[in-house]
């Protein structure tokens, strides 16, 4: 039988982040919402208490945490702001896939500076012509001597106008479909690079999307990650350990719409008393804690699951952690609107900042219907 | 310079309070212990001082039961080097545990004690006192600023008093100087610093080894009470004058407030 | 000698703190005479007779030299070598910021128990307890005192002033022993007039969209300069351009947990009670007799604020004068 508690560490890294929460992002999360501006400040202080680059080994100078620890992390800072959290959360994304399929070289070339400075990393998967259908992607990579040259455009890339590095997935022949994609790690001052606007999103507006065109740019082929052909595996075992941490941050976000709904039902009256006393409110209330405790037991059974190696049994739990958190997120967030009445629909409170940030979670990071999919497919094969 | 920083762990201030039966002490059930928060502006104060004098250690040390060592530990996150713990039943009172961190003190030789203003649960600012006492040193309280002299054998607090106003007390050392909020931002436990705590041994004490086998408490609690309930409000009737008049009487003679 | 019971006064600008006369108040209707001394160099006479209009009987002035101003081990010391023979059952003094200072070292001292900033007290023969508020004031305990005497502080203005009649105060002059004092007073700053800061503030006067003008807020910071008040706003102010949004309190204002909250032409919105509910009182002075308000102040009156709040700052000012 597992275990449910966390470990004495856990808890302490629990409640430092929370403080890290409540003393610097929160007082500026609403700031950062409204003018869309890059919250760096924020980034350098959750960099400095060592909430980043959490996987790198012992063996390069990092503290090789798990994939639970992130998933704590994650719920902590998702209570937060979402927009900040994934601006903090997507260096993961961008530097697995070199700590998970790249030699110790590129390891320390590549990755070893993030623990030196505050620096971001951006994953370049999606395209303007392929997202849930990533393996579709055309972004082309052609050899020339030593180097390939890159041509094509990435959207909706995280950190993209911050980033000092990015992972970009890109095909050698298109014809070989997904065998034909590799994995090349792109440093962000290489000639050739073009940064789109910063995208005007409905929520998580602190977070930095961009388009990125690649004209002509050169990169070393001992940039390459993983094997040529490789590339597309790069990018499903890199997504599998980033799913549930992003699924985690969901869980923090409803967490905070249902303890705003739940302090607001006590306060508000009407018709002589609490709307607390209703039990509409009352059923709206217990519906959002279930879920959340439902989602939460999720992620922590796929965090736990990757992290003691049982992958393929890990992945499947991500999904259903993702898929579920995200979708009772925005049910969470909906209902906490509709409990704050016409208080809700303005940004005086905070509930309907909630509603637009996790709409994106049921977006990014395969969307909710593709985890359908990955679900059926299972249950179904034969 | 040996540094030593007096913490407590004390209930988070959000727990609700509830009395026990026989009015003997709180319900200890569902607490959640935290490091007392203005012990934490003791901590970065001991950080702070070792690394401005660029020698020295910081060592902690608190008193109580065993759950006392998460405290500890969260001190040793935040960078202190090592850590005492007094093992001790709940029930010491303010002599006892005065007492207690004194014997602790004299033993590993501390040169400058800090501590919080009080603790936010007993609310005394008393055993800090107490150690100074018992070690025969000075004491300063209130302290939002220290300024440690070169040789390093005094030093210059700056004290609140009443009214806002401040009094800049020199004083010998060694001494006992209790920290308020706003003498400097505490750090948080970074996520490397957990993990090294986690590891960090702690040297443990009982009252017998501190030669204190044989004290007893100079008070016992009883009789633990909630306040009134809050009345329903009073509108104030009259004219103008006699409402001015009456509701400064009420605020000063019933709520207490001015 | 025994069961003697010590008051220990407070001395400032040549006259006695009130809270020696609560305690001493609370001590004589306890049909205790207390021993009351006095820590000073060229104590004046006429503390005696202020002590005497409040019941004393008995007054120790100690003295010495470097009495003359406060330090923690001058204080603690001359007090400790007073006391110790006369075996004290009791010594109290003010919770002040002298009192929570020296009272603590001198129970060291004496090697006996300690409770500070107690709200009431109980001497009988043989058995002194005192009841204080813990966990920040959200419930209180009662602490009974051991062996040895019992050393308490006692929180200004809760107990009430002596109202015994007048008596001839006997002084007893003392050389104190202030022994050696190693933490000294160098230097006293005068606080810099700056404004209290809404989130720290232990009384706040707040106004709201009644004010009608940013003129009319001057009443309000007038009221709250007697009492060393900060002074708010409600949102409906803020946005009519009567005051700047840092003194807004509320939802997107700023959330304050002050002793003392006077809302003044505030109806009482949600939006703004978000941001005072948990102020210890809470009073309401508004026209409209239907306010939300009033139903969370602790003290309302319906009334006009132009008429009241000119009224309320001169109680104030002779309050603050009688204290």
């Amino acid at each position: 039988m597992v275990s449910f508690q966390l470990t004495e560490e856990q808890e302490s890294l629990k409640e430092m982040v929370a403080k890290f929460v409540q003393n610097d992002m929160l007082p500026v999360a609403a700031k950062f919402d409204e003018s869309g501006e890059f919250p760096f400040d924020v980034i350098k202080k959750a960099w400095e208490l060592g909430l980043m680059n959490i996987a790198v080994p012992p063996k390069f100078g990092g503290l090789g945490l798990g994939v639970l620890d992130d998933v704590i992390i994650n719920e902590e800072m998702g209570a937060g702001c979402l927009g900040i959290t994934t601006s903090i959360a997507v260096n993961t994304l961008g530097l697995y896939p070199i700590l998970l399929f790249g030699t110790d070289d590129q390891i320390k070339e590549f990755v070893t500076p993030f623990l030196e400075q505050p620096l971001l990393a951006s994953f370049c998967l999606t395209e303007p012509g392929a997202g849930s259908d990533a393996g579709a992607l055309s972004t082309a990579a052609k050899e020339d001597g030593n180097d390939y040259i890159l041509n094509g455009s990435k959207m909706w890339i995280t950190n993209a106008g911050h980033a000092s590095l990015f992972t970009v997935f890109a095909t050698v022949d298109k014809a070989l479909k997904q065998k034909g994609i590799i994995c090349l790690a792109v440093k962000a001052d290489t000639p050739g690079i073009q940064l789109g606007k910063p995208e005007n999103k409905l929520g998580q507006r602190a977070s930095d999307t961009r388009a990125i065109t690649f004209e002509n740019v050169r990169v070393p082929k001992k940039n390459l990650i993983g094997k040529v052909g490789e590339g597309f595996k790069v990018a499903l075992r890199t997504l599998d350990r980033t799913r549930t941490p992003i699924a985690a941050g969901a869980v923090g976000a409803a967490r905070a719409a249902m303890m705003h709904s739940i302090r607001y039902a006590k306060e508000r009256k009407q018709f002589n008393q609490p709307i607390a006393n209703f039990q509409a409110i009352q059923f709206m209330l217990a519906d959002m804690a279930t879920k959340i405790e439902a989602s939460r037991g999720l992620c922590y059974r796929a965090g736990s699951l990757l992290d003691a190696g049982f992958d393929e049994a890990a992945n499947l739990a991500s999904s259903h952690a993702k898929r579920f958190s995200a979708d009772m997120a925005m049910e969470v967030a909906t209902d906490a609107v509709q409990i704050f009445g016409g208080y809700g629909y303005t940004k005086e409170y905070p509930v309907e900042k909630i509603m637009r940030d996790v709409k994106l979670v049921q977006i990014y990071e395969g969307t909710s219907q593709i985890q359908r999919v990955v679900i059926a497919r299972h249950l179904l094969k034969d | 310079m040996n540094v030593f920083v007096l913490l407590k762990q004390v209930p988070d201030t959000e727990t609700k309070i509830r009395i026990k039966g026989d009015g003997s002490g709180i319900e200890s059930g569902d607490i959640k212990w935290v490091l007392n928060p203005y012990d934490e502006f003791a901590i970065e104060e001991g950080i702070k001082t070792k690394e401005k004098l660029k020698e020295g250690a910081v060592t902690v040390v608190g008193c109580g039961p065993d759950r006392v060592v998460d405290a500890l530990r969260t001190a040793v996150a935040m960078g202190a080097d090592n850590a005492i713990h007094i093992k001790a039943e709940d029930t010491l009172d303010t002599y006892l545990v005065g007492k207690a961190l004194a014997a602790a003190c004299k033993k590993e030789n501390a040169e400058l004690i800090l501590s919080g203003k009080q603790a936010i649960d007993d609310d005394q600012a008393a055993v800090f006192g107490f150690v100074a006492e018992f070690l025969d040193v000075p004491s300063i309280s209130v302290v939002v600023k220290i300024d440690i002299a070169a040789d390093k054998k005094s030093l210059k607090a700056e004290r609140e008093v009443e009214g806002g106003t401040k009094h800049i007390i020199e004083s010998s050392l060694p001494a006992v100087i209790a920290v308020n909020k706003g003498i400097n931002s505490p750090r948080y436990a970074s996520l490397p610093g957990i993990m090294k705590a986690k590891k960090k041994e702690i040297k443990t004490y009982t009252l017998a080894d501190l030669g204190l086998g044989s004290e007893s408490a100079r008070t016992k609690d009883s009789a633990y009470a909630l306040p009134p309930e809050r009345k329903a409000g009073i509108k104030i009737a009259g004219d103008a004058k006699a409402q001015a008049h009456e509701l400064v009487r009420l605020l000063r003679e019933e709520a207490k407030v001015i | 000698m025994a069961s003697e019971t010590v008051l220990i006064g407070e001395v400032k600008d040549g006259h006695l703190k009130r809270v020696t006369f609560e305690i001493l108040g609370e001590a004589l209707r306890q049909g205790v005479e207390p021993t009351v001394v006095l820590l000073g160099q060229n104590l004046k006479e006429d503390l005696k007779a202020e002590l005497g209009q409040h019941g004393a009987s008995k007054v120790v002035f100690l003295e010495h030299e470097a009495l003359a101003s406060y330090s923690t081990e001058g204080f603690a010391n001359a007090l400790h070598a007073f006391l110790s023979p006369l075996n004290p059952s009791a010594v109290i003094a003010g919770a002040t910021s002298q009192g929570k200072d020296y009272l603590p070292r001198l129970a060291a001292k004496l090697g006996v128990g300690f409770a500070a900033d107690c709200t009431e007290f109980k001497i009988a023969p043989g058995a002194v307890s005192a009841r204080r508020p813990v966990y920040a004031g959200k419930c209180s305990k009662q602490v009974n005192f051991l062996q040895g005497a019992a050393v308490f502080s006692i929180r200004p203005n809760v107990l009430a002033v002596s109202t015994v009649h007048a008596k001839t105060a006997t002084i007893q002059k003392v050389a104190a022993n202030p022994g050696t004092i190693r933490a000294k007073l160098v230097e006293t700053k005068a606080s810099a007039a700056k404004k209290v800061e809404l989130t720290e503030a232990d009384v706040i006067v707040s106004g709201g969209r009644s004010l009608k003008s940013a003129d009319a807020f001057k009443i309000l910071f007038e009221m709250a300069d007697t009492i060393g008040a900060a002074v708010g706003a409600s949102r409906a102010a803020v946005d009519a351009g009567y005051a700047p949004h840092d003194m807004q309190v509320g939802q997107t204002g700023k959330t304050v947990s002050p002793k003392l909250y006077i809302a003044c032409g505030i109806s009482g919105a949600i939006q703004h009670l978000a941001g005072m509910r948990t102020s210890k009182v809470i009073v309401a002075i508004n026209k409209d007799p239907e306010a939300p308000i009033f139903s969370k102040a602790d003290y309302g009156i319906v009334g006009d604020l132009f008429e009241l709040v000119p009224l309320l700052t001169a109680e104030l000012k002779a309050l603050k004068a009688k204290s």
